[in-house]
């Protein structure tokens, strides 16, 4: 799966090494995140003897996985069409606020089943409807103005967080149904119902990036947009694509979160913002766009929890969990660097 | 200068004007010198940190990690005052190194490992801010000495009874950085250097400018007015506290790019920056003064944001179009 | 003429290997004084290695000695080189586009105290002198972005001669310019000649290269194989030189006899500004050439007819039936296809695979009943066209970066021909390529037309469209200025109107 990255080259000119030098530079592939991981496992297996490696341990990291892994993707298929959304969490909390208000309003006290589904689904589909609007207007943006996406998605960001602040007054909405709360602690055997959804999601996107026409387009347009749009492709049209399917899965995530602190505000998971970013690099995505994978990104993700999750039981400060994940950046996009470094003196001989 | 920042900053200007224009009809003390004071003051740790931000975003580069910068910075230096005992000047030294340092190392880890600087900053964003908190534990330090904490007026001017001007410290120190900063970037080698590695990177480095000296510069130099920034902070709200920048990154990235710093670089004048900041100070204030609740602020925010880089993409297509029938 | 100046640089013996490979084997070479030297050779003969040591990039191997103005050097950095006055204009120029053209030209603050301040007087007044130098008129405080080409071009001379340059290489400094652009950029040439500089020129563009060089010197395989007085030479002995083989100069065959409508008929077709009024029709398997200098709205007219562009006035007819293109996703369900001249930006995805690149003009045809494209069939897809084509690559998997030029110009046709177009437009399609990938292109244009696919190729060349198509049209100012047969006329007869 990871070996084409790392295909042969036929010896270039010291131009185009440094051409492939910057373009490879942060695309970090999977074998080394497949031997990253199991160590980390085993460090922590023997830091606490027992105890890490149960059943427990790992249901709860299921638990916890899909939020930031929803989120995750909502931001790798614009940083794969050479982009960058900004505004995800400020989208989700958004949609989780209208949902929230609606499922904690307008349901009547003791409504029946079928009222109270009615209303559910309501909730779900206006959540939706306000995400895919952001997403429209998102990408609208980005393709017609030409704009580089962090600066719309800055905008927007402010912009969505900003009526989110001034219409909650800066207060957090609760009081969910029963139904919903399901989503996020609900199990299916051992299995929790939000990580199935999660990998499910995964999954669909993967097929969608590897296999479908549209991901193809998303993939090319990442790498050279103008160079796609003179192949017959309207780029315009999956620039659109593009943020109003991160935009859906920032609906997803909405879903998961509302579910699972039963309640929403405007400043809710701000910290994710940059830990998608962090993931998604770490994950082998390229920052310059054109580059990146889902199993990459899934990897990533199963590292920073397993982090996160081994830190929490040895009672390490939430802080230093952060502080490690920086520093797990850090060290694998520069064992990749002294790998390519090793391989450019080889062949330079 | 390159003619397309002119043109960010006549647009700016001429937003700031009418926007004055609207706000001083709404309120009659919008236009008076104790309030424009006033707003100076309030903006002035924003417009040290977009200075430096600016000098980074015309190297090519994007810095995110200067709060957490700044944050360091402060809470060292505060520690360094409060239970050592260092006295003022040895201070703002520390404040400035820690800077430096941490400035430093972002410039290294971009250049040895040849990856965008946003990717870099983000991580060493979260080291710098969770080693903070974990070794602070999030607590604030209120016990500054008097000579920190203590306002310090260099000149005063009163109007009418209640209603008076002061020159204060934060205004000094942010009118020397933003010369200092104008003077180095329009009229230095290592200036010009900045703007020829932001224009052209691989043609720089060909004419042999050092792209690690400047990048350490830039990063540097960011980091030193991220300590300042930190110290002025301090001053201000009389104590050091760990989170006090969180969260502001993007903001001062989007005033330094509202004044027509490019996120590809080696565009933007630190006088675009200025005004790029004096159009969301003014905004701010008038709003407040017509008594717009302040939530409402950031809608106004992203609005500004939104509609200044539509005008400024439509403005540079239409400036593109004619260019490309004159070369035929 | 200048054969008999003293030698301003000799190489004796140089030779540099990488790896396995030899990029130049025993090369002794020099340039004199005040004289304009030509090297050419296929792409990837070792002429940028040469370049390269001699600006100080590479060493040499041992054996070798370099000497400048009777000096002899083992080996040149690139600071010594610069001492010594060795400048290298690249292909790229490596101009700072937010910079003005003043400082681009004299600015030297790469060295010194970083905080000295920068004497704006003194770098203004080394511009000028330097500008005046070169013959050359440039508005000092313009940005280098907003300038043509062609300025950027003097201005990067400029730059050379500002730090008092004694030898300049140019790496193929005519490729993008038009013919016009080209005659300004000579005027200097002659006149730094005058002035006792010396200059290399790296061309592909053989006629040019007559027209200016005093000597050329042919590289291949990274060996010397001759230099020769450029009076003594003309385009079909450099060729022959340069591929080791005898080039022959064939018209095209004539078409296949067709029936019925045109491929494709204009008429009035217009975009003001553009071009105006241009009506042809091209028939099966027809070559229509398209020729004038750049900017004549030949691009802009094959925009037109690729559906990215809106036409104001005229008609375009498919097959006899009228047709209205709003995208290029149109004209290619009408079966016309455009290989861009932009080869690098427009026509490639270069860190993608063949494979996707290839396809990415087939997405919608290659679904399956999934509405998927699995990447065996786009890389099937592929393999057929990379060996159809010749496109040298272990696997069509790999990035198109990993490929040479001529092989990328390949790739960039090949995804286009994968849609079997009934009209291909070629625009410029042997800009940067070498005489033997040419070569390869000009024998797929007539497979083409064999077939029976109607091509319009638009060339800045006269010789090309002359040889390779049956009708040239000559555009000049957004109008058809004339049409030619070359069964029935010279290639002169062409030329001469063209760079009138």
């Amino acid at each position: 799966m990871s070996g084409e990255e790392q295909t042969d080259r036929a010896p270039a000119s010291a131009g185009l090494d440094g051409l492939i030098k910057t373009i490879r530079g942060a695309g970090l592939n999977n074998t080394g995140l497949l031997v990253l991981w199991p160590l980390i496992l085993v460090a922590f297996a023997i830091a606490m003897p027992g105890s890490f490696l149960q059943l427990g341990t790992v249901q709860s990291m299921m638990f916890q996985l899909p939020e930031l892994g929803l989120l995750s993707l909502a931001m790798v298929i614009p940083l794969i069409s050479g982009g960058l959304n900004l505004a995800i969490i400020a989208t989700s909390n958004q949609a989780a606020l209208l949902m929230v208000w609606i499922l904690s309003t307008q349901i009547p006290a003791g409504a029946d089943p079928t009222t109270m589904g009615l209303w559910i689904a309501i909730a779900l589909l206006a959540g939706l409807l306000l995400c895919i609007i952001i997403g429209l207007v998102t990408g609208l943006l980005v393709a017609v103005a030409g704009v580089h996406p962090i600066l719309v998605t800055l905008g927007t960001m402010t912009l969505i967080g900003g009526i989110s602040i001034y219409t909650t007054r800066g207060t957090t909405l609760s009081g969910l149904p029963e139904p919903i709360l399901f989503i996020s602690n609900g199990t299916i055997g051992y299995l929790p119902l939000s990580f199935i959804l999660f990998v499910l999601v995964a999954f669909a996107i993967h097929i969608l990036l590897t296999r479908m026409p549209l991901g193809i387009r998303i993939h090319m347009a990442g790498s050279n947009l103008n160079a796609t749009r003179y192949s017959g492709v309207s780029t315009n049209a999956v620039l659109i694509w593009v943020y109003v399917l991160s935009s859906i899965l920032c609906w997803m995530a909405a879903v998961v979160m509302m579910a699972r602190f039963n309640s929403a505000g405007a400043d809710f998971a701000e910290s994710y913002l940059l830990i998608t970013v962090l993931a998604a690099i770490l994950g082998g995505v390229d920052p310059y766009g054109g580059r990146g994978r889902i199993s990459g990104l899934f990897l990533a993700l199963l590292i920073l929890q397993t982090i996160a999750s081994g830190f929490n039981l040895l009672r390490l400060s939430p802080q230093l969990t952060l502080a490690c994940w920086g520093l797990i950046l850090l060290l694998v996009i520069a064992l990749k660097r002294f790998w390519e470094w090793r391989t450019e003196r080889r062949t330079q001989g | 200068m390159p003619k397309i920042a002119l043109g960010t900053e006549t647009a700016l200007l001429l937003i700031i004007v009418l926007a004055a224009i609207f706000f001083s009809l709404g309120s009659p003390y919008f236009l008076t010198i104790p309030n424009f004071v006033d707003l100076v003051e309030a903006y002035a740790v924003t417009t040290i940190l977009a200075a430096g931000v600016f000098v980074v975003l015309v190297s090519g580069g994007i810095d995110i990690s200067f709060a957490a910068t700044a944050s360091v910075a402060q809470y060292v230096a505060a520690v360094a005052a409060s239970r050592y005992g260092a006295d003022p000047f040895l201070t703002i030294a520390i404040a400035c190194v820690v800077g430096f340092v941490l400035g430093a190392a972002n410039a290294f880890l971009t250049y040895y490992l040849r990856v965008v600087s946003i990717i870099i900053t983000i991580a060493t964003s979260s080291i710098y801010y969770a080693l903070l908190i974990h070794f602070t534990g999030g607590s604030e330090i209120y016990d500054l000495p008097a000579w920190w904490k203590t306002r310090i007026v260099l000149a005063r001017w009163d109007f009418a009874p209640g209603e008076f001007a002061r020159l204060t410290l934060p205004i000094v120190v942010m009118v020397v950085v933003v010369i200092i900063t104008h003077l180095i970037m329009t009229s230095t080698r290592i200036g010009r250097q900045v703007y020829a590695l932001g224009g052209n990177p691989e043609s720089a480095k060909r004419l042999g400018v050092r792209v690690l000296g400047v990048q350490l510069f830039v990063y540097g130099y960011l980091g030193v007015l991220a300590g300042l920034a930190g110290f002025i902070q301090a001053h201000r709200v009389g104590q050091a506290i760990p989170t006090a920048k969180a969260g502001t990154e993007l903001n001062v990235l989007a005033v330094a790019i509202l004044g027509g710093a490019s996120l590809v670089g080696g565009l933007g004048s630190m006088p675009g920056v200025i005004l790029g900041v004096l159009l969301l100070a003014i905004l701010q204030n008038g709003l407040n003064l017509l008594g717009v609740s302040s939530y409402f602020f950031q809608v106004v925010i992203g609005l500004v944001i939104l509609v200044s880089i539509t005008l400024t993409a439509l403005a540079e297509r239409r400036r593109n179009r004619p260019r490309l029938r004159s070369v035929a | 003429m200048s054969e008999t100046a003293a030698p301003l640089l000799e190489l004796h013996h140089i030779s540099k290997h990488f790896g396995g490979t030899t990029a130049l084997d025993d090369v002794s070479w020099e340039v004199a004084e005040g004289e304009v030297h030509c090297l050419i050779g296929e792409n990837g003969c070792g002429k940028s290695t040469l370049i390269k040591i001699v600006s100080g990039v590479y060493d040499p191997e041992p054996g070798g000695s370099i000497a400048f103005s009777g000096n002899a050097h083992s080996a040149l950095s690139p600071h010594s080189a610069k001492a010594l006055g060795i400048e290298v204009i690249f292909q790229d120029l490596s101009l700072f586009p937010n910079l003005s053209v003043a400082e681009n030209i004299a600015a030297g603050y790469a060295s010194g105290f970083a905080f000295a301040p920068v004497d704006r007087k003194a770098m203004r007044q080394r511009a000028l002198a330097a500008m005046e130098r070169a013959g050359a008129q440039l508005p000092l405080d313009a940005p280098v972005g907003t300038l043509s080409i062609s300025q950027r071009q003097l201005v990067a001379i400029c730059r050379g001669l500002a730090s008092s340059a004694r030898l300049l290489f140019m790496d193929e400094p005519t490729a993008s310019l038009t013919r016009h652009e080209v005659e300004t950029l000579f005027a200097s040439v002659r006149r730094l000649k005058t002035q006792g500089v010396s200059i290399v020129f790296v061309s592909h563009r053989l006629e040019e290269i007559l027209e200016i060089a005093d000597r050329v010197t042919v590289i291949r395989d990274g060996r010397k194989v001759a230099t020769l007085p450029a009076r003594e030479a003309d385009t079909d002995r450099l060729s022959e030189l340069m591929t080791g083989e005898a080039i022959t100069d064939e018209l095209l065959p004539p078409p296949p006899a067709s029936e019925g409508p045109p491929v494709i008929e204009i008429s009035g077709l217009g975009r003001p500004g553009e071009f105006e009024n241009v009506s042809f029709a091209v028939r099966k398997g027809e070559v229509l050439g398209i020729t004038g200098l750049l900017g004549a709205g030949r691009t802009e007219l094959a925009l037109t007819l690729f559906g990215m562009r809106r036409p104001r006035t005229g008609s375009i007819r498919i097959a006899g039936e009228a047709v209205t293109l709003r995208s290029n996703a149109d004209a290619l369900m009408h079966g016309i296809a455009y290989v861009s001249e932009d080869r690098l930006a427009l026509g490639l995805n270069l860190t993608q695979s063949i494979a996707d690149n290839v396809a990415i003009t087939m997405l919608s045809r290659l679904r399956n009943a999934w509405g998927q494209v699995p990447a065996r069939a786009r890389q099937s897809l592929a393999e057929i066209w990379v060996e159809r084509l010749g496109v040298k690559t272990q696997s069509v998997r790999n990035p198109v970066l990993t490929l040479s030029g001529g092989n990328q110009q390949r790739v960039s046709i090949a995804k286009w021909l994968a849609t079997s177009p009934r009209l291909l437009i070629l625009d410029s399609p042997t800009v940067g390529v070498d005489v033997r990938n040419k070569k390869a292109i000009y024998s797929i244009i007539r497979a083409l037309s064999a077939e029976g696919v109607a091509v319009i190729l638009i060339s800045d060349e006269v010789p090309e469209v002359y040889l390779n198509a049956h009708r040239v049209l000559h555009m000049r100012g957004g109008r058809v200025a004339g049409e030619y047969v070359p069964a029935t006329s010279s290639r002169h007869a062409i030329a001469e109107a063209v760079y009138a």
